[in-house]
């Protein structure tokens, strides 16, 4: 194309790696995190190639537990934390409010430097002869037991978290400060307000747990005593250190998947979302409600029976945020104009898999039954339906939606649509297995199993075939269509909203003036009625 | 609401939002840009507001990150009030306190750096402020390398060398860890600022800064007050609360 | 070929019943929502597909109505969930007075079992049915976690404390034992089985060989051993305050509080003397920590316990906590 865009406005590796455009600087996240997740899936198909038999046959015990921590470092870390924020919500958070960049340009390119300084220490760790203390780096066994690279892969989590609480603080100022004329708060798109309960989670979370990751550094290295019980610290202050932290950080996985769940079910419905405010508020309940239920991950280890009961009840409420969503979604597609191009396959797989992944949340929140299923692969399961079925979901999603505005270029349709059924179809046969293995007793992180489990865990490892090959499809296609794709118009969905309204791909500006925002996003039909729901 | 606004210039699908050209174009300005601004904003005003609220939501996350080693510190000292009151009784408590008015001090110079550059003062008036909240920093920071020296010579580093000849070891080493972690986190932030504030003298020298454009003399001194007040819980958790005990 | 595949665990507990009955209640309430949400999404998706390509939704905003009766609807199923599983969990969290009791220390990788008559076992344990079973555990090294699906029992076991675990098994057999918190290289190695057996197998595989001293013998051998005596002496005389009756009572420490004497305190008093110093002596015990190992610690304590008057008879209802050890010694046992 002639026409000077983000993409031609500039050669060369300089003109990138130098870069201050939000768009460009998206990309860059975009290829760092996908080489993470295709690591963090190779560390996760040897995990399911391990279990295919009982016996602890294709590695040692020690490599096997070096490959679920690197496997759940690299993924939490470095891929899904990152994912739908660093790429997305950096190249159309600024867009939907109708402004040039983010608030910090300098600072968002820092921020992707810093992630890079992270990985490389996680992935020297890795490479040196890796970790093996778990992702979650419980102690006294990081601290004082454990002989792999402990110090080098928590400081890589350490430095990444910078990283996060950058992009975090960006997004914030940016939402406060940036909004063009008429951009109110409640004519944002939902998207915006997801990542903005996100960021106040990387901005009060991430260094909790940064400051927890350093003390667990000094103890190895200068033998301070904050957590280990033989020079009088408590193991259980890091787990609470921890969770307060993690647990959130499962919020800031799933939010930004709900907000592009958010506009693509609006888009492909052509419809206004169905209350609006309830959806957008319950993004804030769930962003703050979520750093109050860190205590059910310390059910078992003998924390106060009342400690106890007020963390499970507010486990159960921050369930009902996210069943507000759910149905406000399914009733957002009532009388809507229904179209099932890929997007919104996986955004109808999203809320399925979320439902699934959310009720079950609810058997740990139950104090009573969290006993016996905390730790096993019941909790795999869910997580993985939260973080797989849920986040990933949303991720491949919005990439798919946007990517004609991202790239300029069409992908092939009818592939994508076959891609997410594969996605869909290996994702369940890999991880409903699990619910059942777990419920039945099979701790998490094991080498090997009672045989009798054997039957259920061979369906996973299938399961995980079948949903490597639907992870790796929409990479090709995507790849493909950078050549040989026809030019993306700049509305080819027929979508709502301020990233619809500029070419594809956006020029580097771009907006060449400052537009002035008169209505909510995705308004489609004109409506009698008045005033926000 | 009806629809048909005005086509966006670049947009030509039927449909779209309501926009259309806010005529803020930036040549199309009144007045003339200033320097400093930058080109994603619109207005000076906007600039320095998204400076400035940067800066709090940056020492929102500071909160967050001491908060950590503030609980544990809560933790331990409600588990060994004794063993904790003892330890403290070997910090300096004059050493401290000269800290304390030092950092006091530095904050007022820095104000005072803040105001003279949102008075438009002369650049030497500016520097000489600045100048003199570094080297109110630095006397800190050199007080606290005789402190931690004293620690080294008496076996007060935790691990395998600590040593404590009172009755609550195990407390004492625990007190010494989070009294390393904190101060240390304290001073390591310090020296940040002393290296922010270089900067900004550089700045300053180069008459960069006047009513127009402060923002980052303002927003470093944002960030310096904060240390400040930070150490202004560390001294009486660390040095003061014990002491009294002892005084019983 | 499906004769080894389960796809239920076994009940083999007086706890399983009601777990599986809240997993069910949950299981039902899960499918309930969420084969209503797929079949609106569907039957929406088709209802209301687009038939032609300029086609938009009609404009709904909402409706206060709904919101609000998918929040309250929610919120009451939750509240039940919560309830019940709290009260599952109370009941789960208290041992009954009278538990036989069974000491158990984790250690990378292994589980070590200690009945209170003499009875040693690694990576097993051998239960009677029909009687509440309380094990009393703690770990030498890291985190680890007993497990065991079959009682629908789980807890984590910490260095430097100790956490209770209690069962009623009700099925003869042999389960599962795992280690459910991630310990290091052979964490799936240490596993083990519970044997589950008749009351009278049971005392017929007490009383078999292999029975070395009892905790309180070993305990009080290491009691002469450690020198303890010289100065917790049987009366006032000694140095550090008479041991006698302590166990379970109340102990008035320097600085006016007041702490109960139960294993958590004795354990610190050994490992960490100087942190409650009794009013009245001085802090000169020097620590035990790193001299004994977890399962010394646990026979040096039943031996302190056994010197208590309520070690050796029941505690009358009222005057102790649900948690308070009861009898503990090996004849005591013996006579239920």
């Amino acid at each position: 194309m002639a026409t000077l865009n983000y993409l031609n406005n500039g050669h060369g590796l300089a003109s990138w790696l130098l870069t201050k455009d939000h768009k460009r600087i998206a990309l860059l996240y975009l290829a760092s995190i996908t080489v993470f997740f295709f690591i963090g899936g190779l560390f996760a198909f040897l995990i399911r190639l391990e279990l295919l038999t009982p016996a602890g046959d294709l590695m040692t015990a020690e490599n096997y537990n070096k490959m679920f921590t690197m496997h759940g470092v690299v993924m939490v870390f470095f891929f899904l934390i990152p994912s739908i924020p660093a790429v997305l919500g950096n190249f159309f958070i600024p867009i939907m409010l109708g402004a040039k960049d983010l608030a910090f340009p300098r600072i968002n390119l820092i921020s992707w430097y810093i992630y890079v300084l992270g990985g490389i220490f996680t992935l020297t760790a890795a490479l040196s002869g890796g970790v093996d203390t778990g992702w979650t780096f419980y102690t006294p066994y990081s601290t004082a037991a454990a002989n792999s690279h402990v110090v080098t892969a928590a400081l890589g989590v350490f430095i990444t978290g910078f990283s996060s609480i950058l992009t975090g603080l960006n997004f914030i100022v940016t939402i406060h400060r940036m909004r063009a004329p008429g951009m109110t708060w409640f004519r944002m798109p939902l998207f915006v307000w997801s990542h903005y309960a996100t960021s106040l989670i990387f901005i009060l979370g991430t260094p909790v747990i940064a400051i927890t990751i350093l003390l667990v550094a000094a103890e190895r290295v200068l033998h301070f005593g904050i957590f280990d019980p033989a020079l009088g610290g408590d193991p259980i202050l890091f787990q609470h250190l921890f969770w307060f932290y993690s647990h959130p950080a499962v919020y800031i996985m799933i939010l930004p998947a709900m907000g592009v769940v958010s506009e693509i079910v609006q888009a492909f419905a052509r419809k206004n979302i169905f209350g609006y405010s309830f959806v957008a508020f319950s993004s804030l309940a769930i962003g703050i409600i979520g750093f109050f239920v860190w205590g059910h991950h310390i059910f078992v280890a003998g924390q106060s029976v009342y400690a106890g009961m007020i963390f499970s009840i507010l486990s159960f409420i921050v369930a009902i945020p996210s069943a507000i969503k759910v149905f406000n979604w399914t009733a957002t597609i009532y009388r809507g104009s229904v179209s099932l191009e890929s997007p919104m396959l996986y955004a109808f797989g999203f809320v399925g898999l979320f439902t699934i992944g959310g009720l079950t949340g609810l058997f740990l929140a139950a104090m009573g039954l969290d006993i016996h299923v905390h730790d096993t692969y019941f909790i795999v399961a869910h997580f993985h339906y939260i973080m797989v079925g849920g986040a990933i979901m949303g991720y491949l999603g919005g990439m798919h939606y946007w990517w004609p505005k991202i790239s300029g270029k069409m992908y092939p349709e009818a592939w994508a649509k076959f891609a997410a059924l594969i996605v869909f179809v290996g994702f369940n046969l890999t991880f409903f297995p699990q619910f059942l293995v777990g419920y039945l007793g099979m701790p998490r992180r094991y080498h090997m199993y009672p045989p009798e489990f054997q039957v259920l865990n061979v369906m996973s490892t299938l399961g995980a075939t079948v949903l490597s090959v639907g992870y790796v499809l929409p990479m090709v296609y995507f790849t493909y269509s950078i050549f040989k794709g026809k030019p993306a118009p700049a509305n080819p969905w027929g979508a709502k909203g301020l990233e619809w309204e500029i070419p594809s791909p956006p020029p580097t500006e771009n907006f060449p003036v400052t537009p002035i925002v008169t209505h909510g996003t995705h308004q489609y039909a004109p409506s009698k009625e008045v005033g926000v729901v | 609401m009806s629809e048909g606004y005005p086509q966006a210039p670049t947009a030509g699908v039927p449909g779209h939002m309501a926009i259309h050209g806010a005529g803020n174009p930036h040549d199309g300005h009144s007045h003339p840009d200033h320097p400093k601004l930058q080109h994603h904003f619109d207005d000076m005003g906007q600039q320095a507001e998204a400076s400035t609220l940067g800066m709090w939501v940056f020492l929102v996350t500071e909160i967050m990150f001491f908060g950590g080693l503030f609980m544990a510190y809560l933790l331990y000292r409600y588990r060994s009030p004794d063993g904790f009151a003892e330890a403290s009784n070997h910090l300096n408590v004059i050493w401290g306190a000269i800290n304390t008015i030092v950092l006091i001090v530095s904050s007022l110079t820095m104000a005072l750096a803040v105001r003279a550059a949102q008075t438009s003062a002369r650049p030497k008036v500016q520097v000489g402020w600045l100048i003199a909240t570094m080297i109110l920093g630095s006397a800190f920071l050199g007080v606290k390398v005789i402190e931690y020296a004293d620690k080294f010579t008496h076996h007060l580093v935790p691990g395998p060398d600590f040593q404590w000849p009172g009755e609550y070891p195990a407390a004492a080493e625990m007190f010494y860890s989070l009294y390393f972690c904190m101060t240390g986190l304290h001073a390591l932030h310090m020296i940040i600022g002393i290296g922010i504030m270089l900067v900004i003298t550089a700045m300053a020298w180069r008459r960069q800064f006047d009513a127009a454009y402060y923002t980052p003399v303002e927003v470093a001194g944002l960030y310096w007050h904060f240390v400040d007040i930070v150490w202004i819980f560390l001294f009486p958790l660390l040095y003061l609360i014990g002491y009294h005990y002892g005084a019983h | 070929m499906f004769t080894n595949f389960p796809l239920f665990p076994q009940q083999a507990s007086a706890q399983a019943g009601p777990v599986d009955a809240i997993y069910f209640f949950m299981v039902a309430v899960t499918a309930f929502f969420s084969i209503l949400i797929a079949a609106l999404i569907v039957l929406f998706a088709i209802r209301y597909r687009r038939r032609h390509r300029e086609e938009v939704g009609y404009a709904i905003h909402g409706s206060l109505a709904l919101e609000l009766l998918w929040t309250v609807i929610p919120f009451f199923i939750v509240m039940v969930m919560f309830v019940w599983g709290a009260r599952v969990f109370f009941d789960m969290y208290r041992p009954p007075a009278g538990a036989m009791e069974i000491y158990v220390v984790g250690k990378q990788w292994m589980w070590k079992v200690q009945h209170m008559d003499g009875q040693r076992e690694i990576n097993e344990l051998h239960v009677p049915i029909g009687r509440p079973v309380k094990l009393i555990m703690g770990s030498e090294d890291v985190l680890h976690s007993y497990y065991i699906p079959a009682f629908r029992v789980k807890a984590d076991v910490i260095p430097g404390r100790y956490n209770v675990l209690w069962f009623t098994a009700t099925k003869p057999g042999t389960y599962h034992l795992f280690c459910a918190e991630y310990c290091g290289t052979k964490h799936s190695g240490m596993v083990g089985s519970i044997v589950a057996m008749e009351p009278q197998a049971f005392q017929a595989w007490l009383s078999g060989g292999g029975a070395s001293a009892s905790p309180v013998a070993a305990g009080e051998k290491l009691f002469q051993d450690l020198a303890c005596n010289t100065c917790h002496m049987g009366d006032t005389q000694g140095r550090g305050p008479v041991l006698t009756n302590l166990f379970g009572s109340s102990v008035q420490l320097q600085g006016g509080v007041t702490v109960v004497a139960d294993e958590a305190y004795i354990r610190e008093s050994i490992v960490n003397p100087q942190a409650k110093i009794v009013a009245g002596y001085q802090p000169i015990m020097p620590t035990f920590q790193g001299l004994v190992t977890e399962e010394q610690l646990l026979q040096l304590m039943s031996y302190v316990r056994s010197l208590s008057k309520q070690g050796t008879a029941p505690a009358p209802a009222g005057t102790s906590a649900p948690q308070q050890p009861q009898a503990s010694d090996g004849p005591a046992v013996e006579k239920k």
